[in-house]
């Protein structure tokens, strides 16, 4: 393997691993700060306790996207310096905005949230929350802005060297698939999220414990999911338009589409051959993709083989990424509707193979966010800006060895990292919403004990003991 | 006022690229100096409180990492993609070691048999950072090769002796920030480890400025030039003699001094560093290839980002300090405590 084919790989890798992470935080932020906000006007010992519980979450999570994402930041020069000289005018500015407003604004106000309980008003704490919300909102906004300006570049102009300079503001950053990628991935996240809290109240009701939080939150979090599964379809459906119009053969390969037809059929399933231009298998519906791509019985939708092989992207991984996501929104929506008959039944909080399937979702959002992605991503090579830029051109001049070695590293660090993340979380999960102090009284943090071992809580009265309890330990 | 900037707008960015790197170096050496200090500590007492005392700021502090980042990629492009790939190895393994210091606050926190693992990931990890850092600074100070515009040099030839001893040069300059920080945030015994491990340190940061000093101005000529040359030594003789006078206040009042004395100094004392380093380097962005004039972006790309700067930063600034307001004086008594006394507890604020 050559020094492009590692550094595509290792991108491919970190990057995936960072947004996992940003998934998590964005909508947990807001749901934390919803709980810091009810506990504020409300004074009911619930949301504190459901507060306190997410946040241990939340912080694990937000740990683990601030050390991944400041990898990445790095990895554009160390890996990607024919790119970063090409794009540095455009794409430097966007990045340098995101630091100031969005990661400066979580860095200040994180501490306050995390810590800070106690010593600043119910209200205050709310504000920090809020503000850690916000940052993490503009994040995302800046870095979808960049991801979408290599997408559907506007604004800015190469030179003869290859170097772009921006001719106007508004347009590198409104470019044309930038709403519709920003509003996709925001509602990503957000649904995400509620899948995770109906998935881990939905483990607690099952066992019967600290029911009262749980339903509260299992409650919150079906209604969101309500809302949001249908929003995510639509918002999908508008951003497969948007791409049909400015990247017609990633939309190709997503259908799997190989001629130009009027009125083509929608491919359910099939294999997509590439060395023979053409579907093996393919289980199609006619007439469907013309419908729901251009609204009309017979319109024209461009095929793969409007370009050469060599400028296709891998079409397999594509189309079958996009399945994974569109069937996992199905799943979802079905889920969140499944919800809302149970509770109209008031059956919601008893019914256990409902509670099941809720604990089964859990990690789906974040998989089709993962595919989501590849799609985004695979579909637009050969090209790393899209029609201007080849991913080839893009590579920075280091050796393969460094690279490769790199790329051996970041994989096991990054499997021990999600191994130990899901234990702590995981055993966080598991204890649930209580209000104990968490684990150890002399450890400091976010569990109302002090240095000295002091708790300045009282403890429950007859709480149950943590799952592997540091008391027995003794440490 | 406008105009003078617009006229100096290199000068304007590079003035803005040091001050971030000094931010950083100063906010994040405290708590990597923390972290270089952890497993001397005597007690797992002393290193929860030591822990505890930079959990809320730390990720601020390496922000300005992220922000020296972009704004050079923003700025100085040149610098951004002919450095990184340079230096390569270092940057990555960085990246590790910042990447298992910071995952050690949220797990440390949560283990219970397993803790010494989270102990030694952060100490390490903090070490570890300092040393990548030092050896990107030797290698700056040795030069870089560049052909085309583009780095020119294999994997490994970052690496010099002059890079180690800067290194080590930084594990000692950042554990005296964080030995500051300590007894200025900390009491009774958990200080009195600080104090103690102050002496160390200083000896070390001293020496080693010393040889770092001498031995770069023996092997590049470039910088015994900008230093020894006529009109220079005059005007230059300031900076080392200032240091000296640091050196010895810093060495007199560890034990003596108030407790906010030794953290204030060493800080002061890495400013002159870095002042002592713009000297040497000025006028590269990647020394002796590309100046601060060749290597600057797009005046309308230049344009755009001013207006964040001089906007946000500041308002960044302040909430930062804030945010170091908020959890002032001392750290054993208070943290993490709903109810926390006022006022006998906060015998001491930070600003
Ligand atoms: C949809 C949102 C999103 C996407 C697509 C990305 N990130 Fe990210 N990133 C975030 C949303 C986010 C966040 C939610 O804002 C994080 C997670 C935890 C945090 O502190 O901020 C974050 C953290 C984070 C940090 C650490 C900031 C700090 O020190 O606090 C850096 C340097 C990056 N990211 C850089 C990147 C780069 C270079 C990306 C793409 C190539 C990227 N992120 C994709
Ligand atoms: C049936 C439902 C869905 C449809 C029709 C749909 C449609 C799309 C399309 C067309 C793209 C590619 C955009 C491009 O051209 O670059 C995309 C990307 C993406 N999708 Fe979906 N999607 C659906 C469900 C979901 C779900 C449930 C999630 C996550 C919970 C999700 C997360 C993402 C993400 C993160 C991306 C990449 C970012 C972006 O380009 O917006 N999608 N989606
Ligand atoms: C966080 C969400 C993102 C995910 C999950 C993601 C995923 C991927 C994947 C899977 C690839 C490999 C594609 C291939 O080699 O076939 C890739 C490549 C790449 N992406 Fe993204 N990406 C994300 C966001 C971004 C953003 C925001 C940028 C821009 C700053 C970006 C820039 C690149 C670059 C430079 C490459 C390398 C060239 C290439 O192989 O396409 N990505 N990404």
């Amino acid at each position: 393997m050559d020094a492009v084919a590692f550094a595509r790989l290792q991108f491919a890798f970190t990057v995936g691993f960072h947004i996992l992470w940003p998934t998590l935080t964005i909508g947990l932020a807001w749901f934390v700060t919803c709980l810091s906000a009810l506990w504020w006007r409300t004074g009911k010992p619930v949301y504190r306790q459901l507060m306190r519980f997410w946040m241990r979450i939340f912080a694990l999570g937000f740990g683990m996207g601030v050390v991944t994402g400041i990898v990445l930041s790095y990895e554009i020069g160390t890996n990607w310096a024919g790119f970063s000289r090409s794009a540095s005018n455009v794409l430097g500015p966007l990045f340098l905005y995101e630091t100031l407003t969005a990661f400066f604004l979580e860095a200040g106000f994180i501490g306050i949230m995390l810590f800070g309980e106690g010593r600043v008003s119910k209200g205050a704490h709310v504000f920090a929350s809020l503000m850690v919300s916000v940052g993490a909102l503009f994040s995302a906004t800046w870095i979808i802005a960049a991801n979408s300006w290599m997408q559907t570049p506007a604004g800015a102009v190469a030179d003869a060297d290859g170097i772009f300079h921006v001719v106007n503001w508004w347009d590198v950053v409104f470019t044309a698939s930038f709403p519709y990628r920003l509003a996709h991935m925001v509602c990503a996240s957000f649904l995400t999220v509620s899948f995770v809290v109906a998935g881990v109240s939905a483990f607690h009701l099952w066992r019967g414990r600290q029911v009262k939080a749980s339903r509260t939150a299992f409650s919150m979090a079906l209604w969101m999911a309500l809302v949001l599964a249908p929003t995510q379809i639509a918002l999908g459906d508008l951003h497969g338009r948007n791409t049909l119009e400015h990247q017609p053969i990633k939309l190709a390969a997503m259908e799997g589409l190989w001629e130009t037809t009027k009125g083509p059929a929608m491919t359910l399933i099939a294999w997509p051959d590439m060395a023979a231009q053409k579907n093996l298998y393919a289980l199609d519906i006619p007439h469907l993709a013309s419908l729901y791509l251009t609204h009309s019985w017979d319109g024209e939708v461009e095929g793969l083989k409007a370009v050469p092989p060599a400028d296709q992207p891998n079409v397999p991984v594509v189309f079958f990424a996009f399945r994974i996501m569109a069937g996992i929104g199905m799943v979802l929506l079905g889920t969140a509707m499944t919800g809302l008959v149970l509770r109209l039944r008031h059956r919601l909080f008893e019914t256990r193979w409902f509670l099941g399937l809720a604990m089964a979702t859990t990690p789906l959002g974040f998989i089709a966010v993962i595919a989501g992605w590849t799609v985004t991503e695979a579909g637009r090579q050969p090209w790393v800006i899209y029609g201007q830029l080849r991913t080839a051109d893009a590579v920075a001049p280091v050796s393969a060895g460094a690279v490769g070695a790199s790329l051996i590293g970041f994989f096991l660090l990054y499997n021990v990292l999600m191994l130990t993340f899901l234990w702590f979380a995981g055993r966080a999960a598991i204890a649930g919403p209580t209000d104990l102090p968490m684990p150890v009284e002399t450890h400091p943090g976010l569990d109302g004990t002090n240095m000295s071992g002091r708790a300045t809580l009282p403890p429950a009265p007859n709480a149950p003991a943590l799952p592997g309890a540091p008391h027995a330990a003794g440490a | 006022m406008i105009a003078f900037l617009t006229a100096h707008i290199a000068l304007v960015f590079a003035a803005l690229a040091v001050f971030c790197v000094v931010v950083y170096v100063l906010a994040d050496g405290l708590d990597l100096g923390v972290g270089i200090l952890f497993l001397a500590a005597p007690r797992d007492a002393d290193r929860d409180v030591m822990m505890a005392s930079i959990e809320p700021v730390w990720d601020g502090n390496e922000t300005w990492l992220v922000a020296g980042g972009t704004l050079l990629l923003a700025a100085f492009p040149a610098g951004y993609y002919i450095l990184l790939p340079a230096f390569y190895l270092p940057i990555v393994t960085m990246l590790f070691a910042l990447i298992l210091r910071g995952v050690a606050f949220g797990f440390r926190l949560q283990a219970t048999r397993f803790r010494f693992v989270w102990d030694l990931a952060f100490a390490g990890g903090s070490i570890l950072a300092a040393l990548c850092q030092g050896l990107i600074l030797g290698g700056l100070i040795d030069g870089v090769p560049v052909a085309d515009g583009m780095f020119a040099g294999g994997p490994f030839s970052f690496l010099s002796l002059l890079g180690l001893l800067c290194g080590i040069g930084l594990i000692g300059g950042y554990a005296l920030i964080g030995a500051g920080w300590l007894i200025l945030k900390t009491e009774g015994r958990t200080q009195i480890f600080a104090r103690e491990i102050a002496h160390a340190a200083l000896i070390l940061v001293a020496v080693m400025m010393l040889v770092v000093s001498g031995w770069s101005a023996l092997t590049v000529p470039e910088v015994a030039a900008r230093w020894f040359s006529l009109p220079n030594i005059v005007l230059l003789a300031p900076v080392p003699l200032v240091t000296l006078a640091v050196i010895v206040a810093l060495w007199r009042g560890i034990w003596t001094g108030g407790e906010k004395r030794t953290f204030a100094l060493a800080l002061v004392l890495f400013a002159l560093g870095l002042i002592g380093l713009v000297v040497s380097l000025w006028p590269y962005v990647v020394p002796r290839a590309v100046t601060v004039w060749d290597g600057l972006a797009d005046p309308q790309s230049l344009t755009f980002i001013s207006f964040g700067l001089a906007v946000v930063l500041p308002v960044v600034l302040a909430y930062q300090a804030h945010a170091y307001w908020v959890f002032r004086g001392k750290t054993l008594t208070e943290h993490g405590a709903y109810d926390a006394p006022d006022g006998a507890a906060r015998p001491e604020s930070l600003s």
